[in-house]
């Protein structure tokens, strides 16, 4: 599947479209087929989303899982601040992440 | 310490409102990212993986504790508690909002510090020897001259587009404690015949092309010095290679043309820069040094030091280092804990820090190019109260230049531009190597980790280098030996086919069980590597 990201552009949050808007959590990301870019273009125009691309992800039981490394660390947060996931109740996120 | 007189405060006032409007305009949709990204690197903006980043100009590493404490006020109030000291004797926020960013840059102009020049192809932070002006062995303080460089490339109208980046480093000692051939231009203060001057290496670096820097010009007084590196940097502007981002480099130009060509062209130009006057005036110089006058040391203190408490006297004789005015000693900070993350402090650590600055050396701190902070004066009479109160900071570990004391990026972690992560194999071997017994056992050994090929970790230059790629998506890490960023400089070279994050720790000790076999009294790591080569220790890898 093919999923579009990007940077909220007054936080700097990392977002994912979610079909209606964007999310900081990568399970609400859906499949964009081959939109993205023209979706990618009209979120950026409207700054509702900064330095937008399109990746490629897996759709596993726990929703997409990025297929590049590099978005799977953006997603979670460092795997070295475990405190500083999105997931800091669980230790073990970072597993999903390697 | 330098203080801003009233035209510094006011360019840097200025350009905080500059920037608040900037802001103010991209959130407004008034200019489109395209236009505003090259203006907020200019301000040390960048947008990594997780935020934006915020990387904050700490000139030659020097601080007092006025700037420290508020490092750990912007740390607690705009970020997540905490900074991150990087290679360039900087400081790195991960988390910035960019609604933010102006108010921290007029918290950091409050006292006198910026982000400007911290990013794009300019001149970037001088960086210097953080034992400035406590050394014994220098033959006049580099600070001065590093404020000098400092103002003169601050906003240089002709140096604000270079070809590439561009990274200077001052030193006055025989011991190089600031990588200075691994920089653009390293300026090393030397003496002849009683008259100061440098001695001058362009064209080093690190990255994808590694190289030491040659030799340009073995004196140029001091009177002439701001002169000839101008002249060094026109030549570069001029013919440094604008069409291909990864051969812009001064280091390509001098290596491709020739240190001799380079030479006579920075000759010749320099002739006509010398009838411009940009030397100063004694007068200006001399304003600028007595910045950096020696505290009131007091005279007569003992030397003595009670080293009953044996875990002090472990810190004693590894962090601690000789100091020119007798009672006193350079501490050395270690930020490379057992476990934790190379160059990490906390908010309430950085408070801390400056605490001790404030109040046991003469206000003044120093990052080092090795992720550590160095209180430069402090009384020996006074070292085992500053080591307990760091102990009960968590900040005195023993490890100074010891296997732990690693030089680690900040990788994928949290660097866009990463292709591994780096920070896990640091915390992996600090672990791995926890005995600080076993850790003394092996001696000086800088261990270098870079997440890319960038070499912010510095990777080329560790008598142990790792440099973490990207294998088919996999993380995957090259082992690299005999680099060193010191006096003896040279360039590591890779053992072979790279290994897994575990693999490479298994490697690691690979390497030090055979420099502990190998080696012949008073050798280093490095010493060993260098006299029998890469062959035994290809043989214990790969068998």
């Amino acid at each position: 599947m093919k999923i579009l990201t990007g940077n909220d552009l007054a936080s700097g949050d990392v977002t994912w479209w979610t079909g209606e808007g964007w999310s900081r959590h990568v399970e609400d990301a859906v499949d964009v087929g081959d939109q993205g870019e023209a979706i990618a273009h009209a979120e950026e125009g409207a700054r509702r989303v900064n330095a937008p691309y399109v990746i490629d992800a897996t759709l596993t039981d726990a929703g997409p899982r990025p297929a590049h490394i590099k978005d799977r660390v953006r997603a979670l947060g460092p795997t070295v601040r475990p405190d500083l996931t999105l997931k800091p109740a669980d230790p073990n996120a970072g597993s999903w992440v390697i | 310490m330098y203080k801003y007189d009233n035209y510094d405060q006011a360019i840097v006032d200025a350009r905080v409102e500059e920037f608040r409007d900037q802001v103010k305009r991209r959130l407004a949709g008034q200019i489109t990212e395209d236009q505003f990204k090259p203006l907020r690197l200019m301000n040390g903006l960048y947008l990594q993986l997780h935020a934006y980043m915020l990387r904050v100009a700490v000139p030659y590493g020097t601080m007092d504790s006025r700037q420290m404490h508020m490092l750990a006020h912007i740390a607690r109030k705009y970020d997540r508690d905490y900074g991150h000291f990087t290679t360039r004797q900087n400081l790195q926020y991960n988390w910035i909002k960019l609604e933010d960013a102006p108010d921290i840059l007029a918290d950091l102009a409050s006292v006198e510090m910026h982000a400007i020049q911290t990013s794009g192809n300019c001149i970037r932070n001088i960086s210097s020897d953080q034992y400035a002006g406590a050394a014994a062995d220098e033959v006049a303080d580099p600070r001065p001259w590093a404020e000098l460089l400092r103002q003169w490339s601050t906003f240089h109208p002709e140096f604000s587009y270079l070809p590439r980046k561009f990274k200077i480093a001052v030193i006055a000692s025989d011991e190089d404690r600031a990588a200075m051939r691994l920089h653009d231009i390293g300026i090393q203060l030397v003496e002849r015949d009683g008259v100061l001057g440098g001695k001058v290496f362009v064209g080093g670096g690190m990255g994808r092309t590694p190289m030491i820097a040659p030799e340009i010009k073995d004196f140029v007084g001091a009177d002439d010095l701001l002169s000839y590196i101008e002249a060094c940097l026109r030549v570069y502007n001029r013919y440094g290679r604008r069409d291909n981002i990864y051969k812009a480099r001064i280091k390509i130009l001098v290596h491709e043309i020739g240190a001799d060509e380079y030479r006579r062209q920075v000759e010749e130009e320099f002739i006509e820069v010398k009838k411009l006057g940009i030397d100063p005036p004694q007068a200006e110089f001399d304003r600028i040094a007595a910045f950096f006058a020696p505290p009131a040391f007091e005279a007569g203190l003992s030397n003595e030091i009670d080293r009953s408490d044996p875990d002090f006297a472990v810190w004693l004789d590894q962090n601690v280092v000789a100091h020119k005015a007798a009672g006193y000693a350079i501490v050395n900070i270690s930020l490379k804990p057992q476990g934790g993350i190379p160059g990490d402090a906390s908010s309430a650590q950085i408070d801390l820090m400056a605490d001790l600055a404030k109040e046991y050396s003469f206000d003044e701190l120093r990052v080092t190019h090795a992720q550590n902070i160095v209180l430069p004066h402090v009384r020996k009479a006074d070292l085992y109260a500053v080591w307990q109160k760091l102990a009960d900071a968590g900040l005195a570990e023993a490890n100074l230049d010891l296997i732990s004391d690693i030089i680690a990026c900040p990788g994928l972690d949290y660097c866009s531009l990463a292709n591994a992560r780096s920070i896990p194999v640091a915390q992996k071997i600090s672990t791995r190597f926890a005995d600080l017994g076993r850790q003394r056992e092996l001696g000086e050994l800088k261990l270098k980790i870079s997440g890319c090929i960038n070499a912010c970790g510095h990777h080329h230059a560790g008598h142990i280098g790792i440099l973490g790629v990207d294998r088919k998506g996999t993380e995957n890490y090259q082992l690299l030996l005999g680099g060193s960023g010191a006096e003896d400089v040279s360039l590591a070279k890779i053992t072979g086919p790279g290994f897994s994050e575990d693999g490479i720790v298994d490697a690691v000790e690979t390497a030090t069980n055979v420099y502990l076999a190998q080696r012949t009294e008073g050798e280093r790591f490095v010493d060993t590597y260098r006299r029998i080569g890469m062959e035994p220790f290809k043989d214990a890898l790969y068998g």
